[in-house]
């Protein structure tokens, strides 16, 4: 952990991402002390208007304030996509891990399972998925934790297998370690760097797929400001005011990039082999 | 090779077969009578009971299942909920959109990915490297309506280069004027991801013994780069195009809706919006079908690429 911490000092990009990603984290967080107005308040007479010094970032169709809505849609897509790539994370790697410790039929059936969620188009299943389960912020969490799932089973598995023969962990064994023990306290802590760095990745996909699924409709009901239903709203508009579908378009792309850099420079940092590549 | 493709093949029949399986539970376990969803709360006992024995929803529970695996493999899905067209003519009639678009798109996306990401190799660690490697990850972080609705914005409602609306065929010219910006919004993504797969299969390739054997002998670096060593990368590089193609035509879902062109994504959202369970299962059969033969084509294209994948 420590090398893996000097590593990842060494690489500017990554603080880069890191300090954004950190800033939208602040931003969220005291979304109520820094919007300048209610996210849900309508001003009929202040409807799409271009950014003005009253508001910053303009206001939509119901002249509520663009960046307000914005601050507080970081919450949303924060809250979101962190517990979907948490319990994916979780959920995933525990399942990786059994099926190569258990090896056989159960990591046969178990991954065949995995590789056939893995080949479904991922934002299609988590549309149906939410479709069909109705679009509220549980339904949505799990569905995006589904299609990335397959993911951290298959990075689980391989270096457990690769360990499994291993003279530590024979010696576990001898012990008389329950299998738990062995996982939880001997396999996982050599496999969680990659987890993590997997996770990072993952995690700018899972904000993606959220902003993905709200803007085809499936996200939070309206009122409730997300960023992908924010641009659902501003593109019925974007002949005349363009900058409603725009701004929020530019902050996912913005969030999504800064996570993906901070992932890309914890790979480099935890595997030197990969730095530079990929 | 014979015994690859078949464990292959043997593959995508299960993948079928566990998705059919899937949508048939999935569809009855969803709350509600589809029998009262399509007439509605106003429906009478006896035209929804009449409609419930139309639609086989009276008979037992593995007849119902067997009668749908039958009818799947024989083509027939059913009729659509909402239009009472065929489901599988609608499909079909919007196929050719869908498959337009995602084509292109990778083409695009190898067109552009390829040569970025060996130039890059080429240069690494120099300045057009680390410009690649950023502007890789910025197209990698695109969700793909983003790309699609800045490049709307700026080249169709700004610039008036091309329709707002890319439903346009007929004569080859209304054929790629409708088709350039959604593939190039679909195809960003693509592009970055083949840019950085090929910038890593070459580093590794470039960096062989053959490769300094071949400059050893004195062939031009033009020759040694794109001849020796990436044909070489190529491997990689059509492993990850094969996969990153189920995401392609996930995604060319959110282009569709951008750029109000037809396709299975437009019918796909259409279906869910109004509840078309028979369109929806249709569907769900569809993708897993283009999916399974996008991972056929791709796994046959290592032959070609790769004789040794011959023997093996």
């Amino acid at each position: 952990m420590a090398t893996l911490l000097r590593a990842f000092n060494a690489n500017k990009a990554s603080w880069i991402g890191l300090g954004i990603v950190a800033l939208v984290v602040v931003a969220a967080l005291f979304a109520p002390l820094l919007a300048p107005y209610d996210p849900l308040e309508q001003d009929v007479l202040d409807r799409l208007k271009p950014p003005t010094a009253d508001h910053l970032l303009g206001t939509d169709y119901y002249g509520r304030d663009t960046l307000s809505r914005l601050l507080y849609g970081a919450r949303v897509s924060l809250v979101i996509s962190l517990s979907a790539t948490l319990i994916a994370m979780v959920a995933g790697s525990a399942i990786g891990m059994l099926a190569g410790w258990r090896g056989e039929r159960f990591d046969a059936v178990t991954m065949q399972a995995m590789d056939m969620l893995l080949a479904f188009p991922s934002l299609i299943l988590g549309l149906m998925l939410v479709a069909m389960l109705g679009p509220n912020m549980p339904n949505i969490i799990a569905a995006i934790a589904l299609t990335s799932l397959p993911t951290f089973a298959r990075i689980a598995r391989a270096p457990t297998i690769a360990m499994k023969g291993r003279d530590f962990i024979e010696a576990c064994r001898t012990l008389g370690f329950s299998d738990t023990r062995i996982l939880c306290g001997h396999i996982l802590p050599n496999i969680f760097p990659e987890i993590l760095v997997m996770g990072t990745l993952w995690l700018a996909n899972a904000i993606r797929t959220e902003a993905s699924l709200a803007f085809i409709g499936l996200g939070l009901k309206p009122p409730t400001p997300t960023w992908g239903g924010m641009i659902r709203e501003g593109f019925e508009n974007i002949l005349d005011s363009p900058w409603l579908a725009i701004v929020p378009s530019v902050a996912v792309l913005i969030v999504v990039f800064a996570v993906n850099l901070l992932g890309d420079g914890l790979r480099d940092a935890i595997d030197p082999k990969l730095r530079n590549e990929t | 090779m014979a015994a690859f493709l078949i464990r292959r093949a043997a593959f995508a029949v299960v993948t079928l077969f566990a998705v059919l399986t899937l949508v048939f539970v999935v569809v009855r376990i969803l709350p509600g009578d589809p029998a009262q969803l399509i007439l509605g709360d106003q429906a009478s006992r006896e035209a929804i009971e009449a409609l419930r024995a139309r639609l086989g929803l009276d008979q037992p529970i593995a007849l119902q299942y067997l009668s749908f695996l039958a009818n799947a493999l024989r083509g027939d899905w059913g009729v659509s909920m909402v239009t009472g067209q065929p489901v599988l003519a609608e499909v079909l009639n919007v196929l050719p959109w869908t498959i337009d678009l995602t084509l292109v798109s990778l083409a695009f996306g190898v067109a552009l990915g390829v040569p970025l990401g060996v130039w890059a190799a080429v240069r690494r660690n120099r300045f057009v490297d680390y410009l690649v490697r950023v502007a890789s990850l910025v197209g990698l972080s695109f969700p793909a309506f983003v790309s699609a609705i800045i490049l709307l914005f700026l080249f169709a409602i700004e610039l008036h280069w091309f329709p707002v609306i890319s439903a346009r065929k007929g004569s080859l010219q209304a054929w790629a004027q409708s088709i350039t910006l959604p593939a190039i919004s679909l195809g960003l993504t693509t592009a970055a991801y083949i840019t950085r797969v090929t910038r890593s299969a070459m580093l590794e390739v470039l960096s062989e013994d053959f490769v300094r054997t071949a400059r050893a002998k004195g062939s031009p670096e033009r020759i040694v780069v794109w001849r020796h060593a990436l044909r070489n990368a190529l491997i990689p590089i059509i492993t990850v195009a094969g996969l990153y193609m189920s995401t392609l035509i996930g995604n060319s879902v959110l282009t569709e809706i951008v750029f109000s062109r037809p396709g299975l994504g437009k019918l796909l959202v259409g279906a869910l919006n109004q509840r078309d369970y028979t369109m929806l299962q249709g569907m769900m059969v569809i993708y897993t079908l283009a999916v399974v033969v996008v991972n056929l084509i791709s796994d046959l294209a290592y032959g070609v690429v790769d004789p040794r994948v011959k023997l093996g």
